[in-house]
């Protein structure tokens, strides 16, 4: 978890895929999708649900190939899944039939870096840190949701991932649970500075998280905005009272509007 | 690791077991459902009420106070009864325990293999909605003795949906339950044995329900026709020979061995699915 992140920077240039469908005509979910991300830093990519958000955390993580454009990861071609980019998905992901530690042991056993032993030894560790070592021999359906978040960003820590990419993770969380995970997270970040991609369609989870906030249109999807977001750390949710947090949040709110003309207003721009 | 660390999660689990069910201490017993009761009851004094009157049809039904006689006096004494039971249950447990050896590979080559379906899958959506019954002349024909071709019969009673349940299942696995595997770097092998069989195992516990409960069926009906022994066989001895309460003890007798088996099938489940049944 100590490993430098000095050199995980992502660069995804000209990113298209469109998906053919039986019987309707293809969608094109990506084009000219083009951004960077920084080592070390929170990248917050933000847009309205359906704009391809998820695709193109799939391409990131190598689980699909994109018609065009390309994905590098310090300068290699991103060609297929691997642990140095670990996405924690929508849905809870962890294997049902596994207890936590068996999933949170999983990568490393796998591959072959860590004994089991070794691994269990380091699953401990990181149980203990996510507060869920109590939990670690129950399987994941005895989870509440907060519960099963940590345990899959615990999981994917296992592997020393140069690049998280988090697919709207809190989505589905009670308001109270996703506020404390947010400020969860907040914390692992600011502890490791693990290079993050975090996709949310929440603007306040974006702004509180971000060191930058990329927003993405729709239809199809692709970069068309990206805002600094320099509020100090450590964060905390008084932040959200901030003159600054305000500010961004008109910025923001603005291009957010503007998009939403674009889209909703009949040949507009056409 | 030290030993200490080993045997931590044993402790482990059993707290938390008792720890997660604190409204229940005490298991209730459960309330006998009167009503009920009063029905099975009035069942059987109807069933006494319409012999004893000789209503149109129940002229050779025996009274159930003369098949609990018979029950008694001379079946549950008698060493062939319970041979019958003995060869009815061999059957079925052939039958159906073959069915989930041979069908759940099947079903998972089917599911993973592309090449493998496209040449295979065909011929089991040709053969499947063929009734197990109907393979028994086939059957007899084929196989050198009717023990064989009762127990082949059985087997196709209960292969078909397995094949079916596994292949489905492989086919509706969670894209990210693999995806994630691939993330961590797992191999085929790894994603085989570790993600794709597990995740399966709910659909084979569907099958195996659905396919014990049809092996049963199918048995009863094969000894009837092709058998010299077995209860389906004995049931059908008490009707040729004109015996009422036989015809009923072998009903009764079939019904307590389909019921006693899903109860077996339903405990090997929930050891199959331990995350399932822990909450």
């Amino acid at each position: 978890m100590t490993r430098s992140n000095a050199n995980s920077r992502l660069v995804a240039s000209g990113l298209a895929k469109t998906y053919q469908r039986k019987e309707h005509p293809p969608v094109r979910v990506l084009d000219h999708c083009s951004f960077e991300i920084e080592p070390g830093k929170l990248t917050v990519v933000m847009g309205s649900s359906g704009c391809g958000k998820s695709t193109l955390a799939y391409i990131l993580a190598g689980y699909i190939k994109p018609d065009a454009g390309t994905v590098t990861l310090n300068g290699n071609p991103i060609a297929g899944p691997g642990p140095d980019r670990v996405l924690v998905f929508q849905e809870t992901a962890l294997w049902p039939w596994m207890s936590v530690i068996e999933n949170v042991m999983f990568g490393p056993v796998a591959r072959g870096d860590q004994t089991t032993a070794q691994a269990r030894q380091n699953a401990v560790q990181l149980l203990k840190r996510f507060g869920l070592i109590e939990f670690r021999d129950k399987y994941p359906g005895q989870l509440s949701g907060g519960m099963k978040r940590r345990a899959e960003i615990a999981q994917a820590l296992m592997n020393q991932p140069q690049l998280m990419i988090l697919d709207e993770p809190f989505r589905g969380l009670d308001e109270m649970t996703r506020e404390l995970m947010q400020e969860y997270y907040m914390r692992l970040f600011e502890e490791t500075a693990l290079t993050t991609l975090f996709i949310t369609s929440e603007l306040e989870e974006a702004i509180f998280l971000a060191d930058r906030i990329l927003i993405m249109g729709e239809s199809p999807g692709r970069i068309v905005s990206s805002i600094h977001v320099d509020l100090p750390h450590p964060r905390q949710f008084e932040i959200l009272d901030s003159r600054e947090y305000l500010d961004i949040k008109r910025t923001a709110m603005d291009t957010l509007y503007s998009l939403a003309h674009d889209s909703e207003t009949p040949g507009y721009g056409t | 690791m030290s030993s200490a660390e080993e045997t931590l999660p044993k402790t482990n689990t059993a707290t938390a077991k008792t720890s997660s069910k604190p409204g229940r201490r005490k298991p209730k017993l459960p309330l006998p459902n009167w009503r009920g009761s009063v029905a099975v009851l009035g069942f059987f004094l109807l069933w006494e009420l319409l012999v004893r009157l000789e209503v149109s049809g129940f002229a050779q039904i025996p009274s159930p106070l003369t098949v609990v006689k018979v029950l008694f006096s001379t079946y549950i004494v008698d060493p062939d009864y319970w041979i019958s039971w003995i060869t009815s249950f061999q059957r079925v447990l052939y039958g159906f325990v073959l069915a989930q050896l041979l069908g759940i590979p099947l079903g998972l080559l089917l599911g993973t293999r592309k090449t493998f379906n496209y040449l295979f899958y065909p011929v089991i959506e040709l053969l499947r909605p063929i009734p197990p019954l109907a393979w028994v002349p086939l059957s007899i024909l084929f196989w050198p003795t009717a023990e064989l071709s009762i127990v082949f019969i059985t087997f196709i009673g209960a292969f078909f949906i397995i094949v079916i349940n596994v292949h489905d299942a492989v086919r509706d696995i969670h894209k990210e339950h693999l995806w994630l595997a691939q993330s961590l770097g797992a191999s085929r092998g790894q994603i085989f044995r570790r993600i794709i069989v597990p995740s399966v195992i709910p659909s084979i516990a569907v099958g195996m329900t659905l396919g014990i409960a049809v092996t049963w069926n199918v048995v009863i009906a094969a000894e009837m026709i092709a058998a010299d022994s077995g209860l389906g066989r004995l049931t059908w001895e008490g009707y040729v020979s004109h015996t009422g309460p036989v015809v009923i003890i072998g009903m009764i007798s079939i019904g307590i061995a389909g019921y006693l088996s899903t109860l077996i099938v339903d405990r090997v489940e929930k050891r199959m699915m331990p995350w399932r049944t822990s909450h």
